[in-house]
């Protein structure tokens, strides 16, 4: 059991018209096993939320702390947040030009479990989980996202996922740009990642349509850097029927 | 690593411009991005600015040693095509740096390379090759001798000038050799600091297919000429690795010409010596010819490695892509590349592109990257160029350490894979093998 704690976070970044704030004090807690869908209009701050706790060194945190059971995140850089069992889905992966996705796999996988992983086990590992996916498999021998489509980077995402075991999943605006079909597939990844319900999930989404497939046990709605509401599936049901007008400052509403 | 560290000091030719020339004359666009000035006001027929060689020169057909051409009537290197050729020295002024042709070589570090008198020992030669490749020592008559190259600076004329034998390397027709074990490998190894010169010849006969690597090593002050003949229907692959020890100076004139229908992949790879400088030039003899061009540099604090090619399209329906990609890291690491890239009003149907990317990886290291394109015709299948330089990316460290990869480990595996690109086309294992070794050792002995 393990709990991923965000107390009263403040985050801002740094533009040319000075410091802007994004975060305004969020605490939320997610618990091992449980799946915690944040929801808000554009520019809400739920992509800083998601970068702040990967350590993404544009986003400042000003206040407030983020834990992994007890232990320090914001102390910890990038990689270690990574290998201390935090992983970041990206709404927007780079490509890396060079390096394959095999050797990509490989080597960080193993640096996340501190040991190479068994090469027999592991080749077969990454075959299944891309077959599943539907990843082709001569996707193995291309560059990490280099020319991969906007549903093909998505699902080599969700590969990530269910092949590095994290304890907890930050997913940020994965269904964004998939269409029905893709979106089944990955939320079958995702489920399957936490198959013996260990892993915690954050959701990141504009969009009700992932909560079909992954059913949240807690709903936030982001709004202008805090938590505006609170609820179980329930209140998705209800943003998906009203949408976020009613969060919406009145001027913007006219 | 903070931000404020990655970020490059000097970093020249930083524009991205990859647009492609099509039927009819560029865009005010492509002409304004891509560096091409000299042929703003052209018309679809294209236009001459400046006299350039013709192509009935020693280059396009016949060896006349005595021979040389004035420079580019009017504007003074307004067209690389205009460049001043002599098999003879004295016919080039001495170097002042302020030439197009020098202005980015630190002079000094030639070490007496472009004073003319070049009588150190040449590096010596020792020689792997399948049986039916041939291998002479020439005298500096012989009848090739020429036949694919003239200088075209004073430093490849000194050389020319003072080389008492030849080493000809001939590739019989109709010779079927690229496997590994067929691979003909010439490794020359520097025979002290005195300046010297140094010629080869390579020569692929008609329909023949061969590899042939030249590989640079040692402590050496050297310029040399190469001329690479590639006859009818040839296809020949030419890597020339400089591999040299820290204080080597080395200069090399690599002329290639390519007949009908024959193909060459010319490869540059410079990894070692203090000041390095290839000039890798091709010219077409007959239509359908094809030239790939690679290049791979690794430049450590105080290197200087210059790569300046020239492909002069003068011939109907020749391809030519140049591909040159470079890493730098340390003060004062400096890597030139200039690309020029001449299609004449004859050569319509030409297709061509050329591209250069460097890769900064810590301060106080220098790029310089000039891609020149000068199209003199407008009746051609697509002619463009890129060049891009850049550091290492935050947002890749930053994807590859958010899987748990460490930060020193993430900028190889990123630097592995930049210059793996042109490691993979030399399609020899062994040598693909050395060249991985040898970037890891870069990256290890680097600040990284």
């Amino acid at each position: 059991m393990s709990t991923l704690e965000i107390k009263d976070l403040h985050v801002s970044i740094d533009t040319e018209q000075g410091n802007k704030p994004i975060l305004k004090g969020v605490s939320l807690a997610i618990n091992s096993g449980e799946t915690h869908a944040i929801m808000g209009p554009n520019g809400s701050g739920k992509s800083t939320l998601a970068s702040t706790i990967a350590g993404h060194p544009r986003y400042k945190v000003d206040s407030g702390s983020i834990t992994l059971d007890g232990e320090d995140v914001l102390a910890m850089s990038v990689d270690k947040r990574a290998r201390a069992g935090l992983f970041l889905a990206m709404q927007y992966p780079v490509e890396i030009p060079g390096v394959t996705v095999t050797n990509f796999l490989r080597t960080a996988k193993t640096a996340i479990d501190g040991e190479a992983p068994r090469l027999r086990t592991w080749t077969k590992d990454v075959k299944a989980a891309m077959a599943q996916l539907r990843i082709e498999p001569e996707f193995a021998s291309r560059n990490v996202n280099e020319g991969f489509s906007g549903g093909e980077k998505k699902r080599h995402e969700i590969l990530q996922l269910e092949l590095f075991k994290p304890k907890f999943a930050i997913l940020d605006e994965t269904d964004s740009g998939l269409d029905v079909d893709a979106l089944k597939v990955v939320s079958e990844g995702v489920m399957r990642a936490n198959e013996d319900g260990t892993m915690g999930t954050l959701l990141i989404t504009h969009y009700t349509r992932i909560l079909r497939y992954i059913k949240p046990d807690f709903v936030h709605v982001f709004v202008d850097g805090s938590i505006a509401e609170q609820g179980g599936p329930e209140l998705a049901d209800r943003l998906e029927a009203e949408g976020y007008d009613r969060f919406l400052p009145a001027a913007a509403q006219a | 690593m903070t931000n404020a560290e990655l970020t490059k000091e000097t970093v020249a030719g930083t524009a991205e411009s990859a647009e492609k020339a099509r039927i009819g004359a560029p865009s005010a666009e492509a002409q304004a991005a891509s560096n091409v000035r000299r042929i703003a006001g052209m018309n679809e027929e294209g236009e001459q600015l400046s006299e350039i060689n013709p192509v009935s020169s020693p280059l396009g057909g016949a060896a006349a040693k005595s021979h040389s051409h004035g420079a580019g009537a009017g504007i003074p290197d307004s067209s690389r095509a205009g460049r001043l050729t002599s098999y003879n020295a004295a016919d080039f002024a001495p170097i002042t740096g302020r030439e197009e042709d020098w202005r980015f070589t630190p002079l000094k570090r030639l070490r007496g390379l472009d004073k003319v008198a070049l009588d150190g020992a040449a590096p010596g030669l020792s020689i792997q090759k399948p049986d039916a490749v041939r291998v002479e020592t020439v005298d500096r008559c012989d009848a090739r001798i020429g036949s694919a190259g003239i200088p075209d600076d004073r430093v490849s004329a000194a050389a020319w000038g003072a080389f008492t034998e030849a080493t000809v390397i001939t590739v019989p027709a109709d010779f079927a050799g690229t496997a590994e074990d067929h691979v003909t490998t010439v490794t020359l190894t520097g025979a002290g600091e005195a300046p010297a010169a140094s010629h080869l010849f390579v020569h692929a006969q008609a329909n023949s297919a061969a590899v042939v690597v030249l590989d640079h090593r040692g402590s050496a002050v050297v310029s040399e000429n190469v001329e690479i003949l590639v006859e009818d229907g040839a296809q020949l692959t030419v890597v020339s690795i400089q591999d040299w020890a820290d204080g080597a100076v080395h200069a090399s004139s690599q002329q290639m010409k390519i007949g009908r229908d024959a193909k060459l992949k010319h490869v540059v790879v410079n990894l070692g010596g203090d000041l390095v400088r290839i000039n890798p030039s091709a010219r077409f003899s007959g239509p359908g010819g094809d030239v790939e061009m690679y290049g791979l540099y690794f430049a450590d604090a105080g290197q200087h490695f210059e790569q300046r090619i020239f492909v002069d399209h003068a011939v109907p329906n020749c391809k030519s892509r140049v591909t040159y990609k470079g890493a730098l890291q340390g003060k004062n690491a400096h890597s030139v590349w200039v690309g020029d890239v001449l299609i004449r009003k004859e050569a319509e149907g030409t297709d061509t592109y050329e591209m250069n990317r460097n890769l900064i990886l810590t301060q106080g290291a220098r790029a310089d990257s000039v891609p020149n394109l000068e199209i003199e015709t407008g009746l051609i299948l697509g002619a463009g160029h890129a060049s891009a330089t850049g550091r290492f990316d935050d947002e890749q460290l930053f994807y590859l350490q958010a899987r748990g990869i460490p930060e020193d480990v993430a900028r190889r595996l990123v630097v592995r894979g930049f210059l793996n690109e042109i490691i993979q086309q030399i399609k020899v294992p062994a040598l693909e093998e050395r060249l991985r070794d040898a970037v890891e050792r870069e990256l290890k002995a680097g600040a990284l």
